[in-house]
């Protein structure tokens, strides 16, 4: 188990390393980089006043930004800041990558883990009732609507919903985490105004993970109810309701433990289009401006905490699943 | 019938083979699979899709990028009118007024009535004359003596220097007693200034220009330097004052038709073609550079001092177009129905546009079906690319084991750990810097897609010959010595092929679902070429959101239908594949 872990680690690490250097390397092959959109800037506001030239203030940003070094240097200056801690400062928003990481991923973190909250409790019901009446009404049902809310594309769902409750109801806000006049609200106010806002995107993300959970707990729990240890609960007369609940349900959990803790790290790492189409600053959102503007210590650090995301929930989902199932050996 | 022929020629036993029908595996398959109604509605919606978009474009009428317009007619500021209260000024040929002449004559011009009103400037001495109503004639004043009255006893005396004739003595003996103080002699007119008690100066003026408020427009640009002549503005307006129909200038004969409060038209003697109006009104036209018609400025200058707020007016074209006029401050803004040819932008569905038009005055309809193909074709032609490579890459990887499995599932482990989405906004934003044209984007797209979209294939391919690899009949082509070739494709491959035509539909809907993404941001298909999400990009102008539901909705029901109608299928195909859990 630990050797499994060490060298689990090890080529995280290692795949860590290179993405984060191919992500590097395609940030500074963007045509219109920050450095020359600040440059036009600098250089229109200065131009009245007979200042520098665009050309002076590219050559003099380049070297403030350290964008006169190749790719390899460069990457490794960035790397070298990082191992000490030291994540740079974001070119876009002004203030050290961390700082802006603390103040946005909370907005994040709660979307995602009410939307998981909800999924589960909405999900797991559906997926064993539909599974204990295969074939019937209900069971078509289920299955239609998870494959419906599968195949939403989430900027249509999005839209459809503010058309609906924002445009058409007018119960919420269209955009952004607070109200208009947030800043008069009391603390309870405050509170309940941010939660308003939440709804629309809670709503959008869980409709759209719905339908693949559904579909997994039933096929999982199919499985199971076809298994002939349930044929002998059954045959010893248990009722139907401690054949599902304690021999059934508890095998369909191996599973979907183990994709659950899957979608555990995924609860850091934010919902860009979601947060994006509603404006919740969220990692998200935030990293999705700083990318479009060209924002390079912002991206990379979303882009390695990406990374990082990704291989820990892939151990974590090896690790969970023997865990949970002491048949499987990850080795 | 047949199951009778086999009764009559012969008994089969009760475990005879033949009474059993054999299908093909594969007709097995298509059976289980036409048994699965949501299987047969996803062929149904895909069916749809597929004669929507390659022969809904056929049929369309219009192209996918045909702009509509539309004429629509808007009450718009054509022209304005003012009410002249500048005095315009006309000197002989030659002669100027300068303008501290001007601005005195505007000081003193409300003070002449009936008698001459003389300022002094520019070193003479000058008088004002009124020839009529807003009408005078200025000039220098020349003293030439004095007239005294002693009670019957008129007594003319001439300054030294100057001459006075008889006739022009008793002349001005006839002024005075008849209390005139202008009279003229042989065309030279002279004037009386009251001094004191009963004495007058007496004195000539030489005319040196005229001042009106009337301003003349010739028809025609050749006589705009005639009306504006001194002599020809001269005679026209005393002619007009006096009330008369003919007056002649510079040898030539004019005929007048005058209106109530100086308006008039003037005609050349023997011509019925109106030569040039006169009017107190000036008008002009809203938008700079345009000129407005002789017909149209006396219209207007007719309607204002008539005091009507609305005309009709027969233009060039002949039709008659219909005029408003508004007070704003001391000016009148006259509006008029304009037609203007405009771009039919979100026209509501219509017989000829079923779902209107867009943004760009395009058919939405048309659009879709055109962006339905785009759509299509990027998922198929991206789902072949990620399979033609994951294949390639997880056969080998597979098949071979050992370093060169381990080495190239590190590869793909690498490959899926960049974030998906950052790379394409990278892409896009490239590929926006070299404005790549909108068809050779849609094939980048594509490459860039199936580059990105591979390592899923590849890991279940590898899954499946691994596990393929160690069965006995895979054992047993090694023993027989079938070539490396043939074991590949006529024994693996085909083994594989039921779950990768599974995976393959399934992901056709996802690829679809992120070419739609990537589009609605504005990273994938670019106009003028059409995809079913760049169609819904304009809902993100939350005008069109909120106003224009018949421009975004059908495209996102499109494209949820359409990927509804894979996962359909796809699922079907898979519990046709696999009957083990049709139990």
């Amino acid at each position: 188990m630990w050797k499994f872990i060490v060298r689990r680690t090890a080529l995280a690490l290692v795949i860590i390393f290179l993405g984060a250097f191919i992500i590097y390397g395609v940030m500074r092959c963007m045509p219109t980089s920050f450095v020359e959109s600040l440059a036009r800037q600098r250089a229109a506001a200065s131009s009245t006043t007979g200042g520098k030239s665009y050309q002076q203030w590219l050559a003099e940003l380049n070297e403030a930004y350290h964008m006169n070094d190749d790719v390899i240097t460069g990457y490794f200056n960035w790397l070298g800041g990082v191992l000490k801690g030291d994540f740079g400062e974001s070119w876009k928003y002004g203030i050290p990558v961390v700082e802006k990481f603390n103040q946005v991923i909370w907005y994040s973190v709660v979307l995602n883990i009410i939307t998981l909250i909800l999924e589960v409790v909405i999900c797991i019901p559906l997926g064993i009732q539909a599974a204990r009446h295969q074939y019937s009404g209900f069971d078509y049902g289920i299955t239609v609507f998870a494959m419906l809310c599968i195949s939403l594309p989430t900027f249509f769902l999005a839209t459809v919903l503010k058309y609906i409750f924002a445009v058409r109801l007018n119960w919420f806000d269209l955009y952004g985490i607070v109200g208009r006049y947030h800043e008069q609200l009391s603390a309870s106010g405050k509170i309940w105004d941010m939660v308003q806002h939440m709804v629309l995107p809670t709503l959008t993300l869980t409709m759209l993970n719905v339908g693949g959970l559904t579909r997994y707990t039933r096929t999982n729990m199919l499985e199971v109810l076809n298994a002939d240890y349930i044929r002998t609960a059954r045959a010893k007369g248990l009722s139907e309701r401690v054949v599902i609940n304690r021999h059934a349900f508890r095998n369909t959990l191996i599973p979907l433990v183990s994709y659950m803790s899957y979608l555990v790290p995924s609860l850091f790492s934010g919902s860009m289009i979601t947060e994006t189409l509603y404006q919740i600053p969220g990692i998200g959102y935030i990293s999705y401006d700083a990318m479009v503007a060209g924002d390079l210590p912002f991206t990379m650090f979303y882009a390695v905490f990406g990374l990082l995301l990704t291989q820990v929930s892939l151990m974590l989902a090896d690790i969970m699943y023997a865990v949970v199932d002491p048949r499987v050996r990850v080795n | 019938m047949s199951e009778n022929r086999i009764n009559n020629n012969e008994q089969l036993a009760l475990d005879d083979g033949r009474r059993v029908k054999v299908l093909s595996p594969g007709m097995m398959v298509f059976k289980r699979f036409i048994r699965n109604k949501l299987a047969i509605a996803g062929i149904i919606i895909l069916t749809f899709m597929f004669v929507f978009s390659f022969l809904g474009g056929v049929i369309s009428p219009y192209r996918q990028d045909q702009v509509f317009y539309k004429t629509d007619s808007a009450n718009k500021e054509y022209a304005s009118a003012v009410v002249n209260t500048e005095y315009r000024f006309f000197t002989p040929d030659g002669a100027q007024l300068s303008t501290l002449v001007r601005a005195n004559f505007s000081r003193v011009v409300k003070d002449v009535g009936e008698d001459d009103v003389a300022f002094e400037a520019d070193g003479a001495s000058w008088n004002v004359h009124r020839l009529g109503e807003d009408f005078y004639a200025i000039g220098t004043a020349k003293e030439l003596g004095s007239v005294t009255m002693l009670g019957k006893i008129v007594d003319v005396k001439a300054k030294p220097g100057e001459e006075i004739s008889d006739t022009v003595k008793d002349a001005a003996l006839k002024a005075v007693q008849g209390g005139s103080l202008q009279f003229e002699v042989d065309g030279q007119s002279f004037m009386l200034t009251k001094g004191k008690a009963k004495s007058y100066t007496l004195g000539t003026m030489s005319e040196a220009g005229i001042a009106s408020l009337l301003n003349f427009n010739a028809f025609g640009g050749e006589d705009d330097a005639l009306v504006s002549g001194y002599g020809f503005r001269r005679a026209a307006e005393l002619a007009l004052r006096a009330g008369e129909q003919t007056f002649e200038a510079d040898g030539e004969a004019y005929r007048l038709d005058s209106d109530a409060d100086n308006s008039a038209v003037i005609y050349r003697a023997g011509s019925d073609e109106a030569m040039a109006s006169v009017s107190n009104v000036i008008v002009s036209p809203m938008t700079t550079g345009a000129t407005l018609e002789m017909d149209y400025k006396a219209a207007v200058a007719e309607a204002i001092t008539q005091k009507q707020m609305a005309f009709e007016y027969v233009n060039a074209a002949g039709e008659t177009e219909k005029h408003t006029i508004r007070m704003r401050g001391n000016n009148y803004i006259i509006y008029t129905e304009q037609q203007t040819y405009l771009i039919d932008m979100y026209a509501a569905p219509s017989m000829a546009h079923p779902l209107g038009t867009d943004d760009h005055g395009m058919d939405v309809l048309t659009r879709l079906m055109y962006g339905g193909r785009i759509s299509l074709m990027v998922g198929f032609v991206v789902m072949l690319l990620e399979n033609l490579i994951g294949i390639i890459i997880g056969g080998i990887s597979g098949y071979f084991g050992g370093w060169v499995d381990t080495l190239l599932m590190r590869f793909v482990d690498l490959f899926n750990s960049i974030p998906y989405y950052p790379m394409m906004i990278i892409a896009g934003a490239i590929m926006d810097a070299f404005e790549v044209p909108p068809y050779t984007r849609i094939f980048l797209l594509m490459a860039i897609m199936g580059i990105m979209g591979w390592t899923g294939v590849a890991r279940v391919v590898r899954g499946q010959i691994l596990s393929l690899r160690e069965q006995d009949f895979m054992v047993a082509t090694e023993a027989t010595g079938v070539r490396v070739s043939r074991r590949i494709f006529r024994h693996l491959v085909p083994n594989v092929m039921p779950l990768l035509i599974v995976q393959a539909t399934m992901g056709l809907g996802s690829i679809i679902l992120t070419e739609a993404t990537l589009s609605f941001l504005g990273l994938g298909i670019k106009y003028p070429l059409a995809s079913w999400g760049s169609i819904i990009n304009a809902a993100s102008n939350i005008y069109v959101m909120t106003n224009f539901w018949y421009i975004w909705i059908p495209a996102g029901v499109l494209i949820v239908l359409t990927v509804l109608g894979f996962n359909f299928v796809g699922d079907g195909l898979r519990d046709a594949f696999d009957p083990k859990m049709k139990r």
